[in-house]
């Protein structure tokens, strides 16, 4: 009797593991059966709105390789669980969204399923963009489909398991995923609501700037808080413009014209931000940015960082830094670590200088590199790279200077930091 | 790999006495005067290839940019930056610039006149430099090597717009160059006539290429030939359909 008890009791987990994980089937709608009719989708106004707000969802960022055909496809994006390729969203009937109706596009960024049902790894921002409205993704929809067909092959993602199976993110996403369009707050005005809008769905802001578990989860509380890339390695920093926050004293136009130019006079766009602002930011409208600048500033202020506490003797570094930049840097940046308006980003007070990690201002040295190029900065300053010039304890020292000089006052960087960011991949 | 880590300090205690800067002296000013000019916009270029693109000759490392045709540099940046040529810090560097701007950048460094450095040369015996003086003048017939100045000039120094100079190169440049054709970490569009040919070099016609290059005497006018003077072999993806025969 006890053995029939046992035998049924495991039958009955059995079967609910397998309701539990077993892959979701779904039959794709034919463009011929979508409720969307093929005239809907050819309205050019539809199209030119949906531009507008591919644009805004940076979709070409990811859905374009490094000197390949726009929304082709074919980047490979490097997570901790393994490589994913970005699929082809050009209307290619083979290979890309040909076969496609607005109802599979829908479940796609809504839902997080592909076609047939089958659940998407959450590298492509389901999390964000399941925020977007039903009339938005259908203008999206309609601007894809407009474009010429491109063939290119999709490439299987390259997962370790047990990440590769597919099932296995009914439980990430039960523990990290919240389907629903975004329900504006009434208390609020009608400009916030439309930044809160553009920063959490589209935008997908928080992907970034906001720290992942071990599990890939992103912190959505508080949101925008900062955190560091996976793979990428760059610090995506806290977006809060009040006390303690990563953009603690940015006005609306600071975050405006950063967004809109790539430079602001606080700082200046450079990593995987120079790429988000060259190829979305810089487009959108004077209002939607001004509603962006509106949300973000009323982001809470945060709680003050835990001061420095180690036992290191930090005076000799400091010294060899104060040396380092007025020999490398002093010239663009100033002695006063003010840059030069319009030119070069001050320091003094940097969101990216004085992020935890040190990892931004570490790179940045080691690399160089321009501000984006946009209309509002067509033909930008430039920082030289030191990476040939400067040994890994000049980079360490110099770093922390910036970070511990006039009103900063993050962490020390060490020796032992630079190395690893020697060798950090760019792309 | 301490030994390599020495060489790159050497190499930055090198550039530290090459002056980069645009003119800069503000030293002690608290707020630095920038002056609004190309070359101090393009710092990070100059950093590394100098300040008027005379590269390193005694290394060879990074190359001289000064008076190479302006279409050549602009398209090596535009292969830089689709992921064509590799090498990371020049993708990272090219990746959100503009063709326009690509274009004043490269037109820059092609109006700069440099005096040519002679690079150090590798012992090579004369045999050795007969072959490579057969190969850029005559090529190979029997393996289908074209002869160097067919495309590149009589004198090879190049040919206005797209085809860059030979001569007053460093022989490690150019071998590397012939060498990465061949590993495909230099491409470009298509047909890649350069990639073509260096597959069909055997390594002692690249080192015999190489050194005969880089030991010719300089002539006088090193300027790049006219444009249309020469009429290539090859069909080339980088001369487009201006030029280019079979």
């Amino acid at each position: 009797m006890k053995r029939a008890l046992w035998l049924v009791a495991v039958i009955l987990l059995a079967l609910a593991g397998w309701w539990v994980l077993r892959d979701g089937t779904r039959a794709p709608v034919a463009p011929s059966a979508s409720r969307v009719s093929a005239a809907t989708l050819k309205d050019p106004a539809l199209i030119a709105k949906g531009e507008y707000l591919t644009q805004a969802g940076d979709c070409a960022s990811c859905h374009t390789v490094q000197g390949g055909q726009r929304y082709a496809g074919g980047r490979v994006l490097p997570t901790p669980f393994g490589n994913i390729t970005a699929p082809n969203i050009t209307p290619d009937r083979a290979t890309g969204l040909g076969e496609w109706s607005f109802e599979d596009f829908w479940q796609a960024l809504h839902s997080g399923k592909g076609r047939h049902g089958e659940l998407l790894y959450p590298v492509f921002s389901y999390t964000s963009f399941t925020k977007v409205t039903r009339d938005d993704v259908l203008a999206i929809f309609a601007y894809l489909q407009s474009l010429a067909p491109v063939r290119q092959a999709p490439v299987a993602p390259g997962l370790s398991f047990p990440y590769s199976v597919r099932s296995s993110l009914k439980a990430w996403r039960a523990l990290y995923f919240q389907e629903g369009e975004y329900q504006p707050d009434p208390s609020r005005t009608a400009e916030w609501n439309r930044g809160a809008y553009l920063v959490q769905g589209l935008g997908h802001c928080n992907e970034c700037h906001a720290s992942r578990d071990s599990l890939g989860g992103s912190q959505s509380k508080p949101a925008l808080a900062g955190g560091q890339i996976p793979a990428q390695n760059w610090y995506a920093p806290d977006l809060s413009t009040q006390a303690h926050g990563g953009l603690a004293g940015w006005t609306a136009q600071d975050i405006v014209d950063l967004l809109k130019t790539g430079r602001s006079a606080r700082g200046t766009a450079f990593g995987p931000m120079a790429e988000v602002v060259a190829r979305s930011t810089q487009h959108l409208h004077d209002d939607d940015l001004r509603a962006i600048a509106a949300y973000l500033q009323s982001l809470p202020a945060r709680a003050p960082a835990v001061a420095d506490s180690s036992p290191l003797d930090t005076r000799p570094i400091l010294a060899q830094g104060a040396k380092v930049y007025a020999e490398r840097c002093a010239d663009c940046h100033g002695k006063d670590g003010n840059g030069v308006a319009g030119v070069y980003p001050p320091l003094n007070g940097n969101s990216s200088v004085n992020e935890p990690s040190g990892i931004n201002a570490v790179r940045v040295v080691l690399l160089g590199g321009f501000a984006p190029v946009t209309a509002g900065n067509p033909r930008p300053y430039s920082m030289p790279p030191f990476a040939q010039q400067l040994s890994d304890g000049d980079v360490a020292a110099v770093v922390t200077y910036i970070r511990q000089s006039w009103s900063n006052q993050a962490s020390l960087v060490q020796e032992r930091d630079v190395i690893k960011y020697r060798h950090t991949p760019i792309d | 790999m301490l030994w390599r880590a020495m060489r790159v300090i050497g190499t930055c205690a090198l550039l530290a006495t090459l002056d980069a800067g645009g003119g800069v002296s503000a030293q002690d000013a608290a707020h630095p005067t920038i002056p609004d000019t190309l070359q101090q916009r393009i710092a990070a270029c100059t950093a590394c290839h100098g300040a008027h693109g005379e590269g390193t000759p005694e290394s060879g490392f990074f190359p001289r940019l000064a008076g190479k045709p302006a279409g050549y540099l602009a398209r090596q940046l535009k292969d830089f930056q689709d992921g064509l040529r590799k090498y990371a810090p020049m993708e990272y560097m090219t990746r959100q610039l503009s063709p326009a701007y690509m274009h004043e950048i490269a037109e820059y460094f092609a109006a700069q006149e440099v005096p040519y450095g002679r690079s150090p040369l590798p012992r090579l015996s004369a045999e050795v430099l007969r072959r490579g003086e057969t190969l850029v003048t005559r090529g190979d017939v029997s393996r289908q090597i074209p002869p160097c100045v067919a495309c590149h000039g009589g004198q090879l120094t190049g040919v206005q717009p797209d085809i860059p100079g030979l001569v007053g190169l460093p022989y490690d440049y150019i071998s590397s160059q012939l060498g990465s054709w061949r590993t495909k970490t230099r491409a470009t569009v298509a047909p890649d006539c350069m990639a073509e040919i260096a597959n069909r070099l055997s390594d002692s016609d690249i080192s015999a290429v190489s050194g005969w290059l880089a030991s010719r005497e300089l002539p006088a006018d090193m300027h790049a030939q006219a444009a249309g003077s020469v009429t290539p072999p090859l069909h080339c993806g980088v001369l487009g359909n201006k030029e280019g025969g079979a």
